[in-house]
């Protein structure tokens, strides 16, 4: 560990969701533009945020919710701050799976009918969208010999060009994680769906706040996983990733806002297929050439 | 008496003996007895083992007295088959047992003559496995004797023949040690045999038509399996003069082309032990038979033969056409099963397919045949072996108590029967979650694929791992909801010998995750060096330490949240039913104005998979795959 | 506490109405007005909500229904009614199954009239609706402190 891996550990811990927040507000207020609406400020989400923490602490049953929320962000600011260390990335991938075992635990635990359906629609997300980001892992490592996200930062080339498959594949499931339509089946950003508030549905005040903030904080470790793509030793090499990370984000606000939601069971076909052929093919012509 | 015949004559001597004792508070102290011998000679074996400084040991090479035994036994066990076959009108059974025998009966006595060789061999996979068969099996038993009391409380239509069956379990456990210990071909193959004959009279236990049917499903298709390894063990011995393991292995790491063959027909025979793709469903089949004996044949046992003699073989599969059969079927039962698994509603059938795909994790990790395949399959085993058999115990307690084993009859069973879910919830933890150690062996084994460029590999163990986690994370999810049909706790009937067993084993399956790291570098990178001269780390002692230890932190996490926001002030509310609650979380008042009982159950994508259609499908395709190969590598060592 | 004020959340209600208040108030929120400007969202789940916004009567079916949404709701709260039905039973007063306005069932903090209620009024009143909001905001929080002392 050097003094730069803490570094930007700390910076993700500190700034994650500030930084999570503000996109969270850009992504609100793109979203308004484009349906051609003033929109709130982009300062909007840190608002309720406040607001949701200064109500009072509601929870159904019991406490128990609460326990499983606040494993489920720790767990996440976990997975998050293995990746920005620079360790190893199928590590912090699996402790993300593990995270969002913790988000269906807690949506699943009260057994109430909006909140499990929609956990049972998240966990089949889960299910859609880790092949990818294993594969995508993969990718890297046979680029560049190592599962070591400091090594795999400091190459000579830009792994895009040899990795479009898995970054296409990437993309794809990013409009899963970051809860976007067409795939926001367990709970989007919008109001009125067909489950209410979807896996939200259950949680007020300050569980609500804590899975937000969560959610930033994974945003954040997401994009930072698109960076990747483009990062390298060289210096102008971090333009080109915030660039490419600001362009993957306006794409998925696009699509939340020109596709209506698809069937779960559409969903599954399709991602796979999309991660079958994008990041199969691609690791068919890397293995030939390596 | 050296301990290791001890090991492989005194279950066997246990067993007649446990059949006469009717008196039932003897007959379990004799089994405890039994079986706490059993796991002091297994400890005792691997002190002398460890004291003579882990070298292989070797012994009995003069045996002509017991070769005669074992081919007596054999031709015993031969007209014990034909005669249940036609009994219950499977002729054609008969054929799978008599032929074999008879080929080896001719080889033994017609054959050309054997070089002299240890036929009793000790080391480290041999160590692993003993202390597998020895501590999971011996619990596996200590918890059958309590759990056939509730079993035939709650199966009254079933004749209780608990002597016989306690007698089966501890022939089982000789029979295994039998198979890990010899080196000699001929022996594996009886033992091999009475395992297959075990399995099938403890899945007949019920003597129901679906029992009968179900077992001979499963004898037929490891008698096949039986009959292929027999023929490769003959053939090898007639073209080498040979019937040893270990030179079948080092014939095979050197390419030679009399070990092709054999090296196959082994193989394919450990796929139908291990139940992969077109032979699966004895294994499903297996389930009707009472609790302990699915434990046994899922974790400790039986299954568990197969992939041992897939580990023995595995240096000798590296790259060839066997090893691609192997991997191959491996990563597509791997995909499939938990494909299959995510459809099930039943429990046990549940268990059945999962290990079925984690099985054929192993077995594809062996096909691949590198150092890091062969530690991701030994930890898996091992993880396997723990959680499986706790697993299985507990789903059999629960359905002695709560009258089923459907996962959505469990909703809520923490609150109703806590400490059983419990053990039900670290048992499904250790199979896939990250603070459990699976998920390191997954990683390891994922890493040692791309190594390979084993691109379908890979494409499996992706998908497979997710899929794999929708079915384990569902039926979690059922057991911590909060209960619609009321919270009471119900009381306990578990008997103490079973709740010991499940005390044992979590016990055992946090150690396991704890020290693996010790485990890795003590233990199993001698084993790989054993195995292949040479071997690097595929996780870095420090790597390994470090997962531990964040690991470890992942495991506390829960713990500390809840603890902290168990004491805060909230205010409870109904959960949101549109408002229309009654008064509880539990109804609601339908469009009828009439009040409606609340069922939550969970996704099962039935329509979507079709389970008898995709098990048909990939039967297909993995038999197709299968008999290609095995054309050619026969056509490419006979021509 | 001031930004508090910007970030109301509506919970939405239409009772025994002609729907014509429902429409109105659907209007107001809807993308047309951009109401999310102000950071109001209309949320459908009380358990989330912080404005319950009431249309229409109260009759005997609904009524436990309100009183549930109501308690669901976490403090401090605000509940507006909106429309002469909800504000007192309006033209359906003297039905068999009508109990009147809204404040039969729950304390209501605004009420704004009219038959159909204008745009104009649904407006001014989540404003005021707003400042209460605040202001209980402040109640409360001052309350947790002198408790927590």
């Amino acid at each position: 560990m050097t003094i730069v891996n803490v570094l930007s550990v700390v910076c993700f811990i500190v700034f994650g969701p500030l930084i999570g927040g503000l996109l969270s507000g850009i992504d609100r207020k793109l979203s308004a533009r484009m349906q051609g609406r003033i929109g709130p400020s982009v300062l909007q989400p840190f608002y309720d945020i406040k607001k949701l923490l200064n109500k009072q602490r509601i929870d159904i049953v019991d406490t128990s919710m609460s326990g499983l929320l606040l494993s489920y962000m720790i767990l996440m600011i976990m997975s998050g701050a293995i990746f920005f260390s620079g360790s190893d990335i199928l590590m912090s991938v699996f402790v993300l799976s593990t995270a969002s075992t913790f988000l269906y635990f807690a949506a699943i635990v009260t057994s109430s009918p909006y909140n499990s359906i929609a956990a049972s629609r998240e966990l089949v997300q889960i299910m859609t969208y880790e092949p990818a980001v294993l594969l995508a892992c993969v990718g890297f490592y046979l680029v560049t010999g190592t599962f070591n996200v400091g090594a795999i930062s400091q190459t000579d080339s830009v792994l895009l060009w040899q990795l479009p498959g898995f970054f296409i594949a990437f993309v794809f499931i990013l409009t899963i994680k970051m809860r976007k339509s067409p795939f926001d089946i367990s709970g989007g950003h919008h109001a009125h769906q067909e489950l209410v508030q979807g896996i939200t549905t259950e949680m007020g005040a300050r569980n609500l706040a804590i899975f937000h903030i969560a959610e930033w904080y994974e945003n954040v470790f997401l994009l930072g996983f698109v960076a990747l793509f483009a990062l390298n030793k060289n210096l102008w090499s971090i333009p080109l990733a915030v660039v490419l990370v600001a362009l993957v984000f306006f794409t998925e606000v696009l699509i939340d806002n020109v596709s209506a939601r698809m069937k779960m069971k559409n969903m599954l076909r399709i991602t796979w297929l999309v991660t079958l052929f994008a990041a199969g093919l691609n690791l068919l012509v890397l293995m030939l050439v390596h | 008496m050296p301990i290791t015949v001890f090991l492989i004559v005194f279950p066997f001597l246990c067993a007649p003996f446990i059949y006469c004792i009717k008196e039932p508070k003897i007959r379990d102290h004799i089994m405890y007895a039994g079986v706490a011998l059993i796991m002091a000679a297994v400890f005792l074996l691997a002190g002398q083992w460890l004291a003579n400084g882990t070298k292989v040991m070797s012994y009995y090479p003069e045996t002509d007295m017991i070769d005669h035994i074992i081919l007596v036994v054999e031709i015993g066990l031969m007209c014990l088959i034909t005669f249940l076959s036609f009994k219950y009108r499977k002729y054609w059974v008969s054929l799978l047992s008599i032929i074999p025998t008879l080929l080896i009966a001719w080889f033994e006595l017609k054959g050309p003559e054997m070089e002299t060789m240890n036929h009793i061999y000790v080391d480290h996979l041999s160590i692993l496995m003993c202390l597998i068969i020895g501590f999971i099996g011996g619990l596996i038993i200590i918890y059958a004797v309590g759990y056939m009391y509730g079993y035939h409380n709650h199966h009254k239509e079933y004749a209780d023949r608990r002597q016989y069956f306690f007698a089966l379990l501890f022939i089982f456990i000789g029979a295994m040690f039998g198979f890990v210990l010899s080196s000699n071909l001929l022996w594996i193959d009886l033992f091999w045999e009475i395992t297959s004959v075990c399995s099938f009279l403890l899945i007949g236990y019920t003597k129901t038509e679906e029992a009968v049917n179900n077992s001979f499903r499963a004898l037929w298709m490891n008698l096949l399996g039986g009959t292929v390894l027999a023929f490769g063990i003959v053939y090898f011995g007639c073209s080498v003069g040979t019937v040893s393991i270990h030179d079948l292995v080092l014939f095979g790491n050197m390419q030679n082309a009399a070990a092709v063959i054999p090296i196959a027909c082994i193989a394919f025979a450990a796929l139908t032990k291990a139940a992969q793709m077109p032979f699966s469903t004895w294994l499903m089949g297996a389930m009707v038979a009472p609790t302990p004996s699915s434990a046994l044949l899922h974790s400790a046992t039986m299954v568990k033969a197969g992939i041992y003699i897939l580990l023995r073989l595995a240096p000798a599969m590296r790259g060839t056409l066997t090893g691609n059969m192997v991997s191959f079927v491996g990563g597509f039962t791997f995909f499939v099963a938990s494909i299959l698994a995510i459809s099930q509603n039943d429990g046990k059938r549940v268990l059945a397919f999962s290990t079925i795909s984690n099985l054929g994790l192993m077995v594809a990790c062996c096909g691949v045949g590198m150092p890091e395949t062969i530690w991701a399959a030994v930890f898996l085993m091992m993880f396997h072996s723990i959680s499986k058999s706790l697993l299985f115990q507990t789903v059999g307690a629960v359905e002695n108590r709560i009258g089923s084993r459907d996962i959505e009859n469990m909703h809520g069973l923490l609150y109703r029967l806590p400490s059983l879910a419990t053990f039900m919830f670290i048992g499904i933890a250790g199979m896939f979650l990250a603070p459990f150690g699976m998920l390191i062996s997954k990683w390891s084994a994922l890493k040692a694929a791309v190594d390979d460029g084993n691109i379908l590999l890979v494409l499996f163990i992706a998908f497979g791992s997710a899929t794999t986690g929708l079915y384990w994370t569902k039926w979690m999810g059922k057991l911590i909801s909060r209960s619609h049909r009321g919270s009471a706790k119900t009381d306990e009937i578990t008997q103490k010998s079973q709740k010991l067993s499940l005390r044992v084993h979590a016990g055992m399956m946090i150690m396991l995750c704890v020290l693996l790291p010790i485990i890795s570098q003590v233990f199993v990178d001698p084993l790989l060096i054993e195995m292949f001269g040479t071997y690097t780390d595929v996780l870095s002692l420090p790597i390994l330490i470090i997962m531990v230890v964040i690991f470890l932190f992942i495991f506390m996490v829960p713990v500390v949240a809840f603890t902290y926001t168990r004491h805060q002030e909230s205010s409870v509310k109904l959960s949101y039913m549109s408002g229309v609650n009654v008064g509880n979380n539990n109804q609601f008042v339908n469009s009828l104005g009439h009040n409606n009982k609340l069922w939550l159950s969970n996704l099962y994508f039935t329509d979507f998979i079709r389970p008898e259609r995709t098990m048909k499908l990939s039967q297909l395709i993995a038999s197709g795959w299968i008999l290609i190969l095995f054309c050619m590598i026969l056509g490419g060592t006979i021509l | 506490m001031a930004k508090v004020k910007r970030s109301p959340w509506v919970l939405h209600y239409d009772g025994s109405s002609c729907n014509g208040c429902d429409i109105e108030v659907l209007a107001c929120l809807t993308p047309v007005y951009d109401a999310e400007r102000f950071g109001i969202i209309n949320t459908g789940d009380p358990l989330q909500a912080d404005i319950f916004l009431i249309t229409g009567g109260i009759n005997s079916q609904n009524q436990p229904v309100v009183k549930q949404l109501y308690e669901q709701m976490s403090n401090p709260k605000v509940v507006v009614a909106v429309g002469t039905c909800a504000c007192t039973g309006g033209i359906f007063k003297e039905c068999y199954n009508i109990k009147g306005g809204v404040d039969t069932t729950i304390p209501v903090d605004i009420y704004v009239p009219g038959c159909a209620a204008r745009p104009q009024s649904i407006i001014d009143g989540l404003v005021q609706a707003i400042n209460l909001f605040e202001k209980r905001c402040d109640d409360y929080a001052y309350q947790l402190n002198a408790e927590g002392q």
